[in-house]
C-alpha cells in the first residue's frame, strides 16, 4: 500500500471540483422483519429471532411487510420523490456467509421512490441535494470474526454468524451526483445526512441512530479539474457511521484524491474503509471489473403497486418537516440564526427537545447541551448524543440547579460523574457529596471568617460600595470549595455588614 | 379381505369412514406392499413407517370419538421429497441435503396432515426436480412398474411409480416443466399441474420459482380431484398464491359429460419426433371426445415451438439463484471443513461433491444467462417468449374450452438411453412446458398403450388459468369412456411385480 502525502484541503479545492454521491441505508423501525414475522428488537440472544424464511431454509418464501412499504412511501414523499405506480423486488446475487440465501432481496431498476430532492442548509445557505432513488431491501446477518488481529475475516480463526439482523427492512437512499458544493462539500455531506436523519426521525419510521448502525452512510467521492465536465474516477468509502465522520471522510478523500491526481497518478475505483480514530481511509476491495450481481425480478414476490389515493393520504399526513420545524423552534427559543446554526451543527435539537420534554426550561436545556456536553463531545470526538447521558438526566440536573441544590460549577461535576458511569445525577451528587452549602449556620461561619480576614473590603461595603462584596463572596466560595450557593452568600455578607442589597 | 392397495382413494376414504377397515390396516397394507416391491421399484427415498401408523391411528381415534372425517381421511399418500416435512428427512434427491431434517412443514404437508391423509414417506425424484427420468437422483433411479428397465418419467418419477406399483393410491408431485404430467403419462396414471398459484409453494424447495407448481397424482381422475381440493387454496405465506375460491374440481370430475364443450387440438404438437403409437392413441382419444359430443377443432399456437429454449433459459436462471443457498453454512452436507480451509473453499468442495452433473450444468447455464451483457439476449428474450406463449393461449382459449395434445412425444424410454444426451432428454417436456410458462392448468390422463411397445400413453388436457375444473370434466369423461371401452382401468394391464 502506498503512503500518500496529503495535499492540503485548500490546495485541493484550488485545482479540483469535488463530486459526491451519498448512499444512506436506514433500518426501518418496523416491529417485524421485511419478509417474515420475526421480531426486529435489538439486543436479543444471537439467532433467537429467526425463522425458516430469514434463515433462507430450503422451501421458505418471503412475504412483503406492508408497514415497511408504507414507511418507504412516506420517506419517498418526504424526499419529494415520485412514487412508483408499480414496482418489483429484484434479487441481487452474491455470496457471503452472513447472507442466508446468497442473494439479497432488493430493488433494482424499479425503485419504489425516485427523482426527489432534499434541501439542506450550510452556513445559512440552502443547498439542494437531488435524490436519485429510495428503494427497499433487507439487511444481512452479522459476522464476528474471532481470532486474528484485525477483526476482519482474513486471519481470523473462526467466524460466528448471527442472523437476528438478517431480513430487517432497509431503505437505501441514493443521491444524484452532488456537484457545485466546492469547499463546502464535506459540510454539505454532513448536513445532508443530518437532515435526512432528522427527516427519518420526524417521520417516525426509524430512530436512525447511527451509533447503533440503524443508519449507515457510504460516501462516494471523485474529483475533476475545475472547469472539466466529465466526472473523475470515484472511491466508495463504506459504513461511515457518524455525522462527524461523514464530513471527515469526505474531507480526507478530497485531500487524498488531490494528492494522487496532482502527482499524475490515477484513482483506482475501489471501496475504502474509514478509520474513526485517525480520520483516514484505507483501501478495501479493488473493483477490477464492475461486480455482476445478476439482478433479476424476484419471482417469489408479486409486484408492489401503491394505490394512488393511499399515496395521497400518506402525503397529506406527513409530519412537519425538519427544516420548517427548525424555523419554528428558532422562534420559540428566541435564537439568532448563528445560535440556531450552532445548535444544529452540534446535533443538539433532539436532545434539547427531549430534555425540555423531561421538564427542563428550553434555555437551560440548550445551555447544558450546547455548553458542557458539546465541549466534552468535541474533546472526546464523539457525537453529542452518543455520550452516555440521557436527556432525562440533563433535565434532572437543570432541576437541581433551579432548586438551588447545585450551582453551575457543581452541575458540571455531576455531568462528569454521569459520563464516567457513576450513576444518575442524584447518585453522583450523593456519592461525590456535591450538594450546595446553603445551611446558613455553616455559611455564616464562613462569611464571618471572610469578613474578619478582609477588614478593608468589609469597610468599603459598609460605606455603601456594594460591588466590593464580590471579593468577600469569592473568598467564601473558595473556602467552601465552590459548594456554596453564591446568591445566598452575597445575601449573608450584605446582611452581616448591614447593607441593603 | 380385499387387497386394500387396489382401492382408489375415494373407496379407501369411504371404507375408513364407514368402519369397514381401519386407517391403520390401510396404512399397514401399503407399508407391506412397499416392503414387498420397493426394492425393485425404488419409488421411495424414505419410508416413514412410524409417522404413517401414528397418523393412521389418529384418524381411527377421531372416528372412534365420532368426529367427522374429511374426504381423504385415512388415505395413504406418497410425498415427493421436495416438500419439507417437519422431523422427516427432505433431500430433493440431492446429496447436498443428505441428512437434513427440516424444522418446519410445507403448507401442503400441513394441509395433508390436517385432512387426515397418511403420509407414507418421501418419493424419489431427479435432483432438485431437474430432469425427465428420475435418473438424476443422487440416490439411484426408479423403475417404471410397467417395465422396470425403463424410466418412470421425471422429475417426479417416484410419485408416479408408487401409484402404478400400488404402493400408494395418492401422491404429490411438482411440475416445473412437466414433472407431474410426463411421469403420469409414462406410468399410466393421472397427473395434474394446477394453475400457477393454486397450491402453496411454501415449503416446496424451489427449482424455478415462477414455474414450480405442486399438484396431485392419482390412479383416477376423481382421486386427483379430491387431492387437488385438499391441497389448493390461498396461503398467506406464499405471495404468489391465488386468493380466490378453488374451482369445483370434484364436482367436475363426477360430471363425465363433455357434450357441447369445444376442444382444440394443438397443431404444433405432433408429427416428426413423435412415436407413431403415441400419435395413434392420441388420435383415438380425439375421436373418443368427438363421439362423446365434444366439438373438436384444430388450433395453432405458433410460439409454442419457442417454449423449450425459453424454458431452458428461465428455469436455470432462477435455479442458479435459488440453489445459491446451498453453501454448507447452515444445513445439509459440509465437505472439507477440517479447520484449515476458508468458508469459500468449504462451500466449493461441498458443492462439487453435493451437486450432480445436471444440477451443475443448469446452475452454470443460468448464471451465464443472467450475466450482465447477456441478460437481455437470454433471460430478457425468454421472458418475451413467455408473453408470446401466453398470448397464444389467450387467443386459443377465446375459441375453445380446453386444448389437447399428447402429454409426451414418446413412451417410457430405457434407463440410460438418454442419460448422456441432455437435448434428447429435454424433448420429453416439449408438450408440457408451454403451460408452465403461461401459468395455466394442465392434466395428463391415460389414453391407452402404444401398440409397438405396450407402454402407456398420456393425453394432455390444458385449461385456462383458474379453470382447473375443465381438466377434471374432460379427464373424467375420457377416463370413464376408455375404462368402459377397455373393460377395466388401464393399470390392470400392468405386469405383476
Ligand atoms: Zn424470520
Amino acid at each position: 500500500m502506498s503512503v500518500v502525502n496529503l495535499v492540503s484541503f485548500e490546495d485541493a479545492l484550488a485545482s479540483y471540483d469535488p463530486v459526491m454521491g451519498l448512499e444512506v441505508h436506514v433500518e426501518l423501525g418496523t416491529a417485524t422483519k421485511m419478509f417474515c414475522g420475526c421480531s426486529t428488537a435489538l439486543g436479543a440472544e444471537p439467532n433467537s429471532q429467526v425463522c425458516p424464511t430469514c434463515l433462507g431454509m430450503p422451501g421458505a418464501l418471503p412475504v412483503v411487510n406492508a408497514a415497511a412499504v408504507e414507511s418507504a412511501v412516506r420517506i419517498g414523499l418526504a424526499l419529494n420523490c415520485e412514487i412508483a405506480e408499480w414496482c418489483r423486488f429484484a434479487r441481487k446475487n452474491y455470496f457471503y456467509p452472513d447472507m442466508p440465501k446468497n442473494f439479497q432481496t432488493s430493488q433494482y431498476d424499479e425503485p419504489i421512490a425516485f427523482d426527489g430532492h432534499l434541501d439542506v442548509e450550510v452556513d445559512g445557505e440552502v443547498f439542494r441535494v437531488d435524490i436519485e432513488r429510495a428503494h427497499m431491501e433487507e439487511d444481512t446477518g452479522k459476522s464476528s470474526h474471532i481470532g486474528g488481529a484485525t477483526g476482519r475475516i482474513h486471519g481470523a480463526e473462526y467466524s460466528l454468524l448471527d442472523y437476528n439482523r438478517a431480513g430487517i427492512p432497509l431503505i437505501e437512499i441514493v443521491t444524484k451526483p452532488i456537484t457545485g458544493a466546492g469547499a463546502k462539500a464535506p459540510e454539505v455531506a454532513k448536513a445532508y445526512v443530518a437532515e435526512l436523519r432528522e427527516l427519518i426521525r420526524a417521520l417516525g419510521v426509524s430512530e436512525a441512530r447511527m451509533e447503533m448502525g440503524q443508519m449507515r452512510c457510504d460516501v462516494n467521492l471523485s474529483l475533476r479539474p475545475i472547469g472539466q465536465e466529465k466526472f473523475g474516477t470515484r472511491s466508495e468509502t463504506k459504513n461511515v457511521n457518524s455525522l462527524r465522520s461523514v464530513e471527515r471522510a469526505a474531507r480526507f478523500e478530497i485531500q487524498r484524491h488531490a494528492a494522487v491526481l496532482s502527482e499524475g497518478g490515477t484513482i483506482v475505483q475501489e471501496t475504502r474503509h474509514f478509520h474513526e480514530d485517525e480520520g483516514t481511509t484505507t483501501s478495501g476491495r479493488v473493483k477490477e471489473e464492475a461486480e455482476d450481481y445478476r439482478y433479476f425480478p424476484e419471482p417469489d414476490l408479486v409486484p408492489v403497486a401503491p394505490a394512488r389515493d393511499w399515496v395521497e393520504e400518506l402525503r397529506a399526513s406527513l409530519p412537519e418537516l425538519p427544516r420548517l420545524r427548525r424555523r419554528r423552534l428558532q422562534q420559540e427559543w428566541g435564537l439568532s440564526d448563528k445560535d440556531m446554526q450552532s445548535v444544529l451543527n452540534a446535533g443538539a435539537i433532539e436532545p434539547i427537545l427531549e430534555t425540555v420534554a423531561a421538564g427542563a426550561p428550553a434555555d437551560q436545556a440548550r445551555k447544558w447541551w450546547m455548553g458542557e456536553l458539546a465541549r466534552r463531545a468535541n474533546e472526546s470526538g464523539t457525537d453529542l448524543t452518543a455520550q452516555p447521558i440521557t436527556p432525562a438526566q440533563v433535565a434532572r440536573i437543570c432541576a437541581l440547579v433551579a432548586e438551588g441544590s447545585l450551582n453551575d460549577k457543581l452541575a458540571r461535576q455531576v455531568i462528569e460523574g454521569v459520563l464516567n458511569g457513576e450513576g444518575g445525577p442524584d447518585e453522583v451528587v450523593a456519592a461525590r457529596g456535591l450538594a450546595v452549602v446553603s445551611d446558613d449556620s455553616a455559611l455564616g461561619t464562613a462569611v464571618d471568617e471572610a469578613i474578619a480576614a478582609n477588614p478593608g473590603v468589609a469597610d468599603k461595603v459598609r460605606s455603601g460600595k456594594v460591588a466590593a462584596a464580590g471579593a468577600l463572596v469569592g473568598a467564601v466560595m473558595k473556602a467552601t470549595r465552590g459548594q456554596a450557593d453564591a446568591a445566598r452568600v452575597k445575601e449573608l455578607v450584605l446582611e452581616r455588614l448591614g447593607v441593603e442589597g | 379381505m380385499a387387497d386394500l392397495t387396489r382401492y382408489t382413494a375415494a373407496e379407501t376414504a369411504a371404507a375408513v369412514a364407514s368402519g369397514d377397515v381401519s386407517a391403520v390396516e390401510v396404512a399397514q397394507a401399503h407399508l407391506d406392499r412397499i416392503a414387498a416391491v420397493d426394492e425393485k421399484v425404488h419409488a421411495f427415498l424414505h419410508v416413514d413407517t412410524e409417522g404413517a401408523l401414528a397418523a393412521a391411528r389418529a384418524v381411527d381415534d377421531r372416528r372412534a370419538r365420532g368426529e367427522e372425517l374429511g374426504p381423504l381421511a385415512g388415505v395413504p399418500l406418497a410425498l415427493k421429497d421436495v416438500f419439507t416435512t417437519k422431523g422427516v428427512p427432505t433431500t430433493c434427491g440431492s446429496k447436498i441435503l443428505e441428512g437434513w431434517v427440516p424444522p418446519y412443514d410445507a403448507t401442503l404437508t400441513r394441509r395433508l396432515k390436517e385432512a387426515g391423509v397418511v403420509i407414507l414417506g418421501k418419493t424419489n425424484m431427479d435432483e432438485f426436480a431437474m430432469g425427465s427420468s428420475t435418473e438424476n437422483s443422487a440416490y439411484g433411479p426408479t423403475g417404471n412398474p410397467w417395465d422396470l428397465s425403463r424410466i418412470p418419467g421425471g422429475s417426479g418419477g417416484g410419485s408416479s411409480a408408487a401409484l402404478a406399483a400400488f404402493e400408494a393410491p395418492l401422491a404429490i408431485g411438482t411440475d416445473t416443466g412437466g414433472s407431474i404430467r410426463q411421469p403420469g403419462a409414462v406410468t399410466g396414471t393421472v397427473g395434474v399441474k394446477p394453475t400457477y398459484g393454486a397450491v402453496s409453494r411454501y415449503g416446496l424447495v424451489a427449482f424455478s420459482s415462477s414455474l414450480d407448481q405442486g399438484g396431485p397424482c392419482a390412479r383416477t381422475v376423481l382421486d386427483a380431484a379430491l387431492l387437488h381440493e385438499a391441497i389448493a387454496g390461498h396461503d398467506p405465506l406464499d405471495s404468489t398464491s391465488i386468493d380466490a375460491p378453488v374451482p369445483p374440481v370434484v364436482e367436475a370430475a363426477r360430471m363425465r359429460d363433455v357434450r357441447g364443450m369445444r376442444v382444440g387440438v394443438v397443431k404444433e404438437f405432433g408429427g416428426e419426433g413423435y412415436q407413431p403409437g403415441v400419435m395413434q392413441r392420441f388420435h383415438e382419444a380425439v375421436e373418443l371426445l368427438r363421439g362423446l359430443g365434444a366439438e373438436v377443432v384444430e388450433v395453432s399456437c405458433p410460439s409454442f415451438t419457442l417454449a423449450l429454449p425459453a424454458y431452458y433459459l428461465i428455469a436455470p436462471s432462477e435455479a442458479s439463484s435459488n440453489l445459491a443457498r446451498f453453501d454448507a453454512m447452515r444445513y445439509g452436507l459440509r465437505v472439507g471443513d477440517d479447520g484449515t480451509r476458508s468458508a469459500e473453499d468449504v462451500t466449493a468442495l461441498t458443492r462439487e461433491a453435493g451437486f450432480g452433473p445436471e444440477v451443475k450444468r443448469r446452475i452454470m447455464l443460468g448464471t451465464y444467462a443472467l450475466s450482465s451483457g447477456y441478460y437481455d439476449a437470454y433471460y430478457g428474450s425468454a421472458q418475451k417468449v413467455r408473453t408470446l406463449i401466453s398470448r397464444d393461449f389467450d387467443a386459443a382459449f377465446a375459441g375453445v374450452d380446453v386444448l389437447i395434445s399428447p402429454t409426451t412425444p414418446t413412451t417410457a424410454f430405457p434407463i440410460g438411453e438418454r442419460a448422456d444426451d441432455p437435448m434428447a432428454m429435454y424433448l420429453a417436456d416439449l408438450c408440457t412446458i408451454p403451460s408452465n410458462l403461461a401459468g395455466n392448468a394442465a392434466m395428463s390422463v391415460p389414453c391407452g398403450l402404444a401398440p409397438e411397445d405396450n407402454l402407456p400413453v398420456g393425453l394432455q388436457i390444458i385449461a385456462p388459468a383458474m379453470a382447473d375444473d375443465r381438466l377434471y370434466r374432460v379427464g373424467g369423461a375420457v377416463e370413464a369412456a376408455f375404462t368402459e371401452k377397455w373393460g377395466h382401468p388401464l393399470l390392470e394391464e400392468a405386469p405383476a411385480l
